[in-house]
């Protein structure tokens, strides 16, 4: 048995045991369902490296990708949510060389609310400190049963903590605010709070009033004041917010942060991001670090500039080569944005066939990493977490090939 | 899940005693708790009289069948793996406090509960609360199920 990072979702799963055999997985304890068919995928549709629809070999297709990249004026590079964090540092100097445009998922995803808790305006913790301390967690607009299956059981609710030793029998609520009874909510029971979809920020405002004292205005009052009193009772509280509250809530991000800054004035009260992809944090934070953004960054004047004309959905229009690295956008993205981008000339570094690299003129493949690549990756509440490979695999790393097609530039 | 009346409504009714209790009803009760099987209602099973009764009573226990020793039932195409039952079983903890207790997979062979390629397995059932001269109805492992994929019957 050897110990196994698992890069399925932005929990990093460090105490997976996995006995591998003639190259294979065969035995895994401790991953979850959603962990192990990701490690099981590692077996299926890997693919090869192409150049217009024919085989080639892989120097070709990194010379073609160089090629595409270095005659286009502007590209656009995106993913990296589903690379290590070195991958990421070599995407960004590659994008530094060629002036290009670099945007990740979070540009789609949690973007807006990272970029808050990044810059320290919405304070957040470690998830060590939310099994240790935590006694609410609320789960908004997310269901990590279903999107990060052990987020409960090792953080959230049933772990024993330093100062939680009774744990989910006594010391711990989880409350679920969602627009459907998700599994999560299932859990929760009585502390479900269904809201109708956009409408979270109604229910914010009436969380605000009933802090205040004041009557909510929401059909269910009895519930909504019950609510107060539980986030007044709190000793130290954490909040989850998922893609669906991102969404709702979009440019009204605002308000969100005044309800997280009401509560501190209350009790103490933590935001952690529900991430969805291994290392989106990662790139974020890496981005922030060199140019003070965390996506949307376009380096075609030299310096960074950052914008929404910069954001993938923009960018997808206006660029005229592409390389698409640990994401498929092609069916994450909107349908719009997807066939701008299907029309452009497109490079696609991916261990495993996708839309995008079916539609790519050049696939170059690469090591899964966590199982065939190293490296290092940040969790989704900023924990750096190294990882070695356990599978052998004669594939180069995302790195790797990135460094390679800058050498060829 | 069955209750002990609709299994009695599926027996002769007659109190014949032949089972070795003292009512038809207290062999419902013995059926549901696994303490007695059908085949030891002998009027049942020989007077033909009895016997769309009997196949009756035998799809309703069909699911008993493959209980373990303490009733527990595990759908594993229904398991997540998320480990909330591994975490909030009290065996498990006791057995692996270091571990179990705080989240991460057990280490020790002596949980009941713990997550194998993706779902849920059990072990040791010796162990559970459920079984045994004093057990209790510890309910923690379907409690916290989110997907209802563990069951007693």
């Amino acid at each position: 048995m050897e110990a196994v990072t698992c890069t399925g979702c932005s929990l990093l799963c460090n105490d997976i045991e996995a006995a591998v055999t003639d190259e294979k997985l065969f035995h895994v304890k401790n991953l979850c369902r959603k962990g192990h068919g990701h490690f099981q995928a590692a077996f299926s549709e890997r693919t090869v490296p192409m150049i217009d629809g024919q085989k080639a070999t892989i120097d070709q297709a990194i010379a073609r990708a160089a090629e595409i990249l270095s005659s286009a004026k502007k590209p656009l590079l995106y993913g990296w949510s589903n690379c290590t964090l070195e991958a990421q540092a070599a995407g960004v100097r590659l994008a530094e060389k060629l002036g290009a445009t670099i945007d990740d998922t979070s540009s789609f995803c949690q973007g807006i609310l990272m970029e808050r808790i990044l810059d320290g305006r919405i304070p957040t913790c470690t998830l060590d400190d939310v099994r240790n301390y935590a006694d609410t967690s609320i789960f908004w607009g997310a269901d990590p049963s279903n999107s990060h299956p052990r987020h409960l059981s090792r953080f959230s609710y049933y772990p024993r903590g330093e100062k939680r030793q009774k744990s989910y029998e006594e010391e711990r609520t989880c409350i679920a605010v969602d627009v459907r009874r998700s599994a999560t909510a299932e859990i929760c029971s009585n502390y479900y709070y269904r809201v109708a979809p956009g409408s979270d920020e109604q229910f914010i405002e009436a969380v605000l009033a009933v802090l205040d004292g004041k009557i909510p205005k929401v059909a269910d009052k009895k519930k909504m004041i019950e609510l107060g009193s539980i986030l007044k009772k709190t000793e130290y509280g954490v909040i989850f917010p998922g893609l669906g509250m991102v969404y709702s809530l979009q440019e009204k991000m605002d308000l969100f942060e005044r309800l997280v800054a009401r509560l501190n004035e209350i009790t103490a009260f933590k935001v952690v991001p529900m991430v969805g992809h291994y290392n989106t944090r990662g790139f974020n934070e890496l981005l922030r670090e060199k140019t003070g953004f965390i996506n949307r960054v376009s380096f075609s004047g030299g310096a960074p500039a950052h914008g929404p004309e910069h954001s993938v959905m923009a960018a997808a229009k206006s660029c005229d080569a592409a390389l698409v690295i640990g994401s498929d956008p092609l069916s994450a993205l909107p349908f719009a944005t997807a066939k701008a981008l299907a029309k452009v000339p497109l490079i696609a570094i991916d261990p495993r066939r996708s839309l995008a690299t079916d539609a790519a003129r050049v696939v170059i493949p690469s090591a899964i990493s966590g199982l065939e690549a190293g490296g290092t990756a940040v969790r989704m509440d900023g924990m750096r977490v190294k990882f070695e490979p356990f599978l052998k695999t004669d594939l180069l790393t995302d790195e790797q090939i990135l460094t390679k097609i800058m050498e060829a530039i | 899940m069955v209750s002990a009346m609709e299994i009695y409504m599926l027996l002769p009714k007659t109190n014949c005693k032949k089972c070795g209790l003292p009512t038809c009803m207290a062999f419902a009760v013995g059926l549901l708790g696994r303490e007695k099987k059908i085949d030891e209602c002998t009027p049942l099973i020989e007077e033909k009289k009895y016997e769309a009764k009997l196949k009756k009573l035998r799809e309703v226990m069909a699911p008993f069948e493959n209980a373990s020793e303490t009733g527990l039932i595990i759908h594993p195409e229904k398991c997540y793996g998320c480990g909330n039952c591994v975490v909030a079983c009290p065996v498990n903890v006791a057995a692996d406090p270091t571990r179990c207790g705080i989240g991460l997979g057990p280490q020790s062979d002596r949980v009941i509960l713990k997550v194998e390629d993706g779902v849920v397995v059990s072990n040791n059932l010796k162990e559970c609360r459920r079984f045994g001269p004093n057990k209790i109805l510890c309910n923690a492992c379907t409690a916290t199920c989110p997907s209802k994929a563990i069951e007693f019957v």
